[in-house]
């Protein structure tokens, strides 16, 4: 299921519209990732604040919203583009690549939520796949 | 059997109550067919699923779509005992149906998307939970009688 030249367009087409809400994207995604999948707290025992759009919680939202576009700015190689991202979460961060689909799913939610027009069937599964193969080029390095 | 909380049990009433079935069920069917093409192999005599377009505007879909969304009435009206309600569902889904359970989930997940764009700031984290906790038991009582 590799990302046809539309789907490539789609999500440089939708992204260019939704990107300046980046940071409340991000921040929204992560913070009910916290709440209907309380599993992956386990990975933010370090925070003082794990509740919906705390400081920390903002922050990383943030962080993880520059690595999608950065993701997107290499649509072409997305593995190539994600080199040091992918290593990092091979090799130090470690996070269950089953969590990669369950933040997805929250960052679909939160397009839909913010974009309800514009989110519509050809963007979600342009957008579907593409987070999908993020997810891949992250998990690259595991084993 | 399932725990529910108050606020659980008062979401899953509250957000059926105020779904308009006619355009969520439509929407959510004609989104899985979109987003999951391979879901379209149990709808070969729908006529026109060729692309996007024209599943959104399949009125086979359409009726299908509100079809199944009134199928979950009776899990919201029995929501202590959702495996009993549907095992005779699950049985039809399994032996005269035949399909892929995998599937109740990709609709649930389409489901989801859409009732949190008609919903919009007041599909919070929470009702999301809610929402999504009910999604799963339906789906996982739905195939149960497979074997």
């Amino acid at each position: 299921m590799s990302l046809t030249a539309k789907d490539k367009k789609m999500v440089k087409a939708f992204w260019a519209k939704v990107s300046g809400k980046a940071e409340d994207i991000g921040c929204d995604a992560l913070s009910r990732m916290l709440v209907v999948y309380p599993q992956t707290k386990t990975y933010f025992s370090h925070w003082k604040d794990l509740s919906p759009g705390s400081a920390p919680v903002r922050k990383h939202g943030g962080t993880i919203m520059g690595g999608i576009s950065l993701a997107v700015a290499s649509i072409d190689d997305i593995s190539a583009g994600l080199l040091s991202l992918s290593e990092l979460h091979a090799f130090q961060l470690r996070i269950d690549p089953a969590n990669f689909k369950i933040l997805s799913h929250n960052i679909l939610v939160v397009l839909a939520v913010l974009f309800p027009n514009d989110f519509n069937p050809e963007a979600h599964v342009a957008m579907d796949k593409f987070l999908a193969a993020v997810g891949r080029a992250l998990s690259e390095k595991y084993r | 059997m399932v725990q529910w909380t108050d606020f659980e049990r008062a979401t899953i009433q509250s957000v059926f109550e105020k779904m308009d079935y006619d355009d969520v069920g439509p929407a959510a069917l004609s989104r899985c067919l979109v987003v999951y093409p391979w879901t379209q192999r149990y709808f070969g005599n729908f006529g026109n699923l060729y692309n996007a377009a024209a599943i959104q505007g399949n009125p086979m879909v359409a009726a299908h779509g509100k079809t199944v969304l009134h199928g979950l009435d009776r899990a919201v009206k029995n929501m202590d005992d959702i495996k009993a309600t549907y095992a005779e569902l699950s049985v039809l889904h399994s032996e005269k149906l035949r399909v892929d359970p995998d599937n109740f989930r990709l609709l649930a997940d389409c489901l989801t998307i859409v009732v949190a764009a008609r919903m919009g700031a007041a599909f919070t984290a929470d009702v999301q939970g809610a929402f999504q906790k009910f999604l799963a038991v339906v789906v996982s009582s739905l195939g149960k009688q497979y074997h």
